[in-house]
């Protein structure tokens, strides 16, 4: 007995999509398997990693533990929707300046979470930052470069911000 | 795909949701932010027919002051607490649990209401509901009722909740002026689950001593548990260190067996009890009678 196909629409980085799924769907398994977005990344697949971290309506949480039917109306960004035109977004350039990321795999994650920290805290505390990083998990232990990037990332968010820049 | 199949509804009502539980009895179970019940679905510890996602009922998400309480709606998430400014102005206590819950993007996801009706014993808002007397408001076929904190946490993971009754709000009674609290807990990481817990609060007469406390102790049993003996002990006597330690020690002695498993044994996790009432009344007596 498999239950009915559900229908959801939503938004993801600005392209509406229509897709049928079981109800049991999690949102991440939809953004890698039917829309073939697959920059979001799958860990622990219970909520502690932080790997899949996306934004949901704006806010940093775990599409593994999120079904694709509750993200039914919603607009969501991933990792994909963060660099323009073949240029990284201002946070991508200092992970990578500051050596935020060793092997990349939880970097997706941490992006996001950054992004929405960024967005509502454009010059955060020590603690504000540590809270946001204190849900993704990184095990190449690259936590102290990692803080330093997000540093980084607030100086050239504020900087492409004050430029006039599209960001 | 991790979780096992199982029919979906989003009612956009109570009613309708109540008419769910009702038809679908034991066989259902209400999904609010997920953040429990999602990761119980993917290791397939919960097997549900039919989820009931109350976030599409309308007015369920809000977080009001009422009669210097607050009144938090079964939707409100906990991010909505944590940013607050009423929370974060005149509930310092409330804040302070709320940002002992996991991490921001749990937060942003999960609901007072949802951790309050999961009833983990190692959880914050159960056991700050059971420290300041919270009300809980449930809807039914029948309606509604509201239950008593002390009444609600039945045993791990179980409340007075009927399979067809759902919660829609909770009542957390605020502070009176002058009360001084104190949140303790031991994680291995900030946001784990604590290996134990223990809230407090004190106010105190014109003397000096204690007019009132209030100690819950969390993560040591099957339920949160309010420590009703230490309590008395503290009523009417001074808050030196002596007595608080007795009171604490007494909180620890009455507990039954705390839990043993992978991150600490019974014997360690009553050791923590004490060890951190103490200082959950130390600084309860502290800050009592200031602005706290």
């Amino acid at each position: 007995m498999t239950p009915a196909l559900r229908t959801v629409r939503l938004t993801v980085n600005g392209t509406p999509h229509e897709v049928a799924v079981e109800p049991r769907t999690t949102l991440v398994d939809l953004l890698r398997g039917p829309l073939g977005l697959t920059g979001t990344h799958v860990g622990c697949e219970h909520g502690v990693c932080g790997a899949c971290t996306i934004l949901w309506n704006g806010k940093a949480v775990r599409s593994c533990i999120m079904l694709a039917v509750q993200a039914d109306g919603a607009e969501i960004a991933t990792v994909e929707g963060l660099a323009q035109g073949g240029e990284l977004h201002p946070i991508q350039q200092a992970f990578l300046e500051a050596h935020g990321l060793q092997c990349g795999f939880c970097t997706p994650g941490f992006l996001m979470s950054v992004t929405e920290l960024l967005e509502r805290c454009p010059d955060p505390s020590d603690d504000e930052i540590k809270d946001t990083l204190g849900g993704q998990i990184c095990r190449c232990t690259g936590y102290q470069t990692i803080f330093k990037a997000v540093r980084l990332a607030a100086e050239k968010v504020a900087a492409a911000r004050a430029g006039g820049g599209e960001r | 795909m991790k979780p096992p199949p199982f029919e979906y509804t989003a009612p956009t009502t109570v009613a309708e949701a109540v008419g769910l539980l009702a038809q679908h009895e034991l066989e259902a179970k209400i999904l609010a932010g997920g953040q429990s019940l999602m990761p119980l679905l993917n290791m397939r510890l919960a097997r549900p027919s039919v989820l009931v996602d109350v976030a599409r009922i309308p007015d369920l998400d809000y977080v009001r002051e009422v009669d210097g309480g607050l009144a938090i709606g079964a939707m409100a998430r906990q991010r909505s607490v944590e940013l607050s400014d009423a929370v974060r102005a005149r509930h310092a206590l409330v804040h302070a649990a709320t940002m002992h819950i996991a991490h921001p993007q749990n937060r942003n996801q999960g609901t007072v209401g949802g951790s309050i009706a999961h009833a983990d014993p190692a959880a914050e808002y159960p056991a700050l509901a059971l420290l300041l007397d919270a009300e809980v408001r449930v809807a039914g076929p029948a309606g509604e009722r509201t239950i008593a904190a002390r009444d609600f946490f039945v045993t791990y993971l179980t409340t007075a909740l009927e399979p067809a009754e759902m919660l829609v709000e909770v009542r957390l009674p605020g502070l009176p002026a002058g009360t001084g609290w104190s949140i303790q807990e031991l994680a291995r990481r900030h946001g784990d689950f604590a290996l134990a817990g223990v809230m407090a609060t004190m106010s105190l007469d014109g003397a000096g001593c204690c007019a009132a406390a209030r100690l819950v102790l969390f993560g040591v049993g099957a339920t949160p548990i309010r420590a009703d003996a230490a309590e008395a002990m503290l009523r009417g006597a001074a808050p030196d260190a002596k007595t608080l330690a007795a009171a604490a020690a007494r909180a620890a002695a009455d507990l039954e067996e705390p839990l043993t498993d992978v991150h600490a044994t019974a014997d360690y996790r009553r050791t923590l009890a004490r060890v951190l009432a103490r200082r959950a009344l130390a600084e309860a007596a502290a800050r009592a009678g200031g602005s706290a």
